[in-house]
């Protein structure tokens, strides 16, 4: 893999690095509003953004570099198993048509900046707030973390990773660069630099995929070779397991994993801080209702990107480690100028959630614990001012993370993250529709939905791990294999209903809730968004 | 509102069970995995697993957009009839 430097790719890589870190500091003077100082413009971007700025940005910062590089990866691994996440983003949007714009019209009647601001409005608790926010906060710090891994996939391709004789700082010196910028930037421009970039990422990745999904096919004789190459390589036995390597089509054993996993991930995507972030950034609710149905071209994207992993094994791409096989088709395939091109569409777009997943953990810092718990008289400018050095410091967590423990380390945790992140959704979601749950009865459930999970999934054993060796385990009580998430989340909502009724015959104190009906439906330019209604007259639907 | 509750049009109308089913189709269709999982018929190559997947992305993009053009429909229609309540 390392056997020199690619100059030319590397030249258009930096090339395009250049390009977009000016932009990231130019951003800090695009639609700048005049009161800068203040969590509304740096970690909302002024909640000013229009259908397209945010189709590019929710884009950007759901369909990361860890996804370009992971998703083909499964697909290299295994078949048909990985294409799940094609499935999973198409049940997101129907889903989040739903309640997003709910979320959005409460949030801007009552300023919430935050999921956990709206958890404690709602339901009046401190305590089921600050569960909320560290649940984020713990699911968001490892995601960065992958973006890292993703930038580093394509500078080991490049060669400009380093052998394992290098020295560690040499060795680790352009992604040291590469995060210093990044840092520098979000620092001072807020949610407006990952906006910006936005754009050049998602460019750039569209060409990409439109180029390698017909150049690439050509070359290697067609769909029809691909996948019957693909699928005798599945058919041999993995020595590891004694099983085949993979299958083209799920197999029957496989389909509750395959279905509960695409149904777990489309729930938890939306409670992740930065899809929430980027969504309340938003100019208006008629911006989320139309993004909910441009959004699924990246699911196209996405299923295209998948197939890749296919042409990975048909051009005989063999590599160790998974993660590289992505760059390293594209290495091999495509001539060393659109390489670059493509390497550079991995490496911004880490950039552009590793930002906005870094804003949005500093949002919850600075809102929910910073605010509530130890300085409660904060002004606006302080408020914006902690969360921007939260920003620097949960990046600088993460690059230690990276670069001082292994790689299956934090996809481990972004594989807990994604667990516990899903055990929000019965507070969040549920609080969006009704006031019907207790908040200690959520609390509870949330508790028991984080502890199982977390339990369960250090039990799952892979070949390579004793531990967090993947996802899904058998469903208690049903004997089927399924997503450990979706298993907390269903045990989550039991609890939650059954606590419910409990503490509700004990006449458990409910919290004083300051939202109104009327509040989720609110609209920009209604007259009611600047005004307080009467209470609870008008009826929900 | 409440004191004029005859003008008001009923929760579940037949305009809102069609947005309800055009949001429910894409869930019936992706989790029902037993129903795709083979390899023909094929398309250009590709085994019906992949494009009859990759497919329901453009199946469900229609019907969110015709959820989102009912339900703007349904909410002028409410707006009307709540102005005309009030004059």
């Amino acid at each position: 893999m390392n056997d020199g430097v690619n100059g030319v790719a590397l030249g258009v890589f930096i090339f395009f690095f250049v390009a977009v870190t000016a932009m990231g500091f130019l951003a800090a003077r695009w639609r700048r509003a005049d009161n800068e100082h203040s969590l509304d413009e740096w970690g909302l971007g002024g909640r000013s953004f229009g259908t397209w700025i945010t189709w590019f940005l929710l884009g950007g910062d759901l369909y990361t570099a860890y996804t370009f590089v992971a998703v083909p990866a499964a697909i290299y691994a295994a078949g048909a198993a990985g294409f799940f996440a094609v499935p999973y983003t198409i049940l997101v949007y129907p889903l989040i048509f739903t309640f997003l714009p709910r979320l959005w019209s409460v949030s801007h009647r009552h300023g919430y900046v935050t999921t956990s601001d709206f958890v404690r409005g709602r339901f009046g608790s401190k305590s089921l707030s600050l569960a909320v926010a560290i649940t984020g906060i713990l699911a968001t710090m490892p995601y960065i973390a992958l973006q890292l891994v993703g930038i580093q996939a394509v500078l080991d391709v490049m060669g400009v990773g380093g052998g394992e004789n290098t020295n560690w700082f040499v060795k680790d010196l352009p992604l040291l660069i590469a995060f210093a910028v990044l840092a520098a930037y979000t620092y001072s421009s807020g949610l407006r630099a990952p906006a910006l970039i936005a754009f050049v990422k998602d460019a750039l990745i569209y060409i990409v995929i439109a180029v390698a999904i017909i150049y690439i096919p050509i070359k290697l004789g067609g769909f029809d070779d691909i996948f019957a190459k693909a699928g005798h390589a599945f058919a041999q036995t993995n020595p590891a397991t004694g099983k085949p390597r993979g299958a083209l089509v799920t197999p029957e054993a496989g389909q509750w994993t395959y279905a509960t996993l695409a149904l777990g991930s489309a729930l938890a995507l939306f409670m992740y801080p930065h899809s929430i972030t980027a969504t309340l950034s938003s100019r208006s609710r008629e911006v989320i209702r139309r993004n909910t149905t441009i959004l699924p071209l990246y699911s196209l994207m996405l299923g295209l990107l998948a197939l890749l992993g296919f042409m990975a094994i048909a051009a005989g791409v063999k590599v160790t480690n998974g993660q590289l096989a992505i760059p390293q088709l594209f290495e091999n395939m495509f001539p060393d100028w659109f390489a670059g091109v493509a390497f550079a569409a991995i490496g911004i777009g880490a950039l552009v959630p590793a930002a906005i997943m870094s804003i949005a953990a500093a949002n919850l810092f600075t809102r929910n614990i910073y605010r509530d718990f130890i300085k409660p008289d904060a002004t606006p400018k302080q408020e914006a001012q902690v969360s921007k050095i939260v920003s620097l410091v949960v990046k600088v967590g993460a690059l230690v993370f990276v670069l001082t423990m292994d790689k299956t380390v934090a996809i481990n945790f972004q594989l807990l993250g994604g667990i516990w992140i899903l055990q929000t959704f019965p507070a969040l979601v549920g609080g969006l529709f009704t006031r019907w749950f207790h908040r200690w009865a959520l609390l509870a459930g949330w508790a028991v939905g984080m502890v199982y999970g977390t339990a369960a999934a250090y039990g799952v054993a892979s070949p390579t791990q004793k531990h967090f060796g993947g996802s899904a385990k058998e469903i208690p009580g049903l004997g089927e294999i399924g997503y450990i998430g979706l298993t907390a989340f269903v045990m989550n909502v039991v609890v939650t209903v059954v606590l419910t009724f409990v503490l509700k015959a004990l006449k458990a104190p409910e919290g004083v809730d300051e939202t109104t009906t009327a509040d989720y439906t609110a609209d920009a330019g209604d007259k009611g968004v600047q005004v307080d209604l009467p209470p609870a007259t008008a009826e929900s639907h | 509102m409440s004191e004029v509750p005859e003008v008001r049009p009923p929760t579940v109308t037949p305009v809102r069970v069609v947005i309800a089913l055009c949001l429910i189709a894409p869930f019936v269709a992706m989790l029902w995995v037993g129903s795709y999982a083979k390899t023909g018929p094929e398309f250009i190559g590709i085994p019906f697993f992949y494009w009859y997947q990759m497919a329901w992305v453009l199946i469900s993009t229609v019907l969110t957009m015709a959820a989102y053009r009912l339900w703007q429909y349904d909410q002028r229609g409410r707006a009307s009839q709540k102005d005309g309540a009030s004059k």
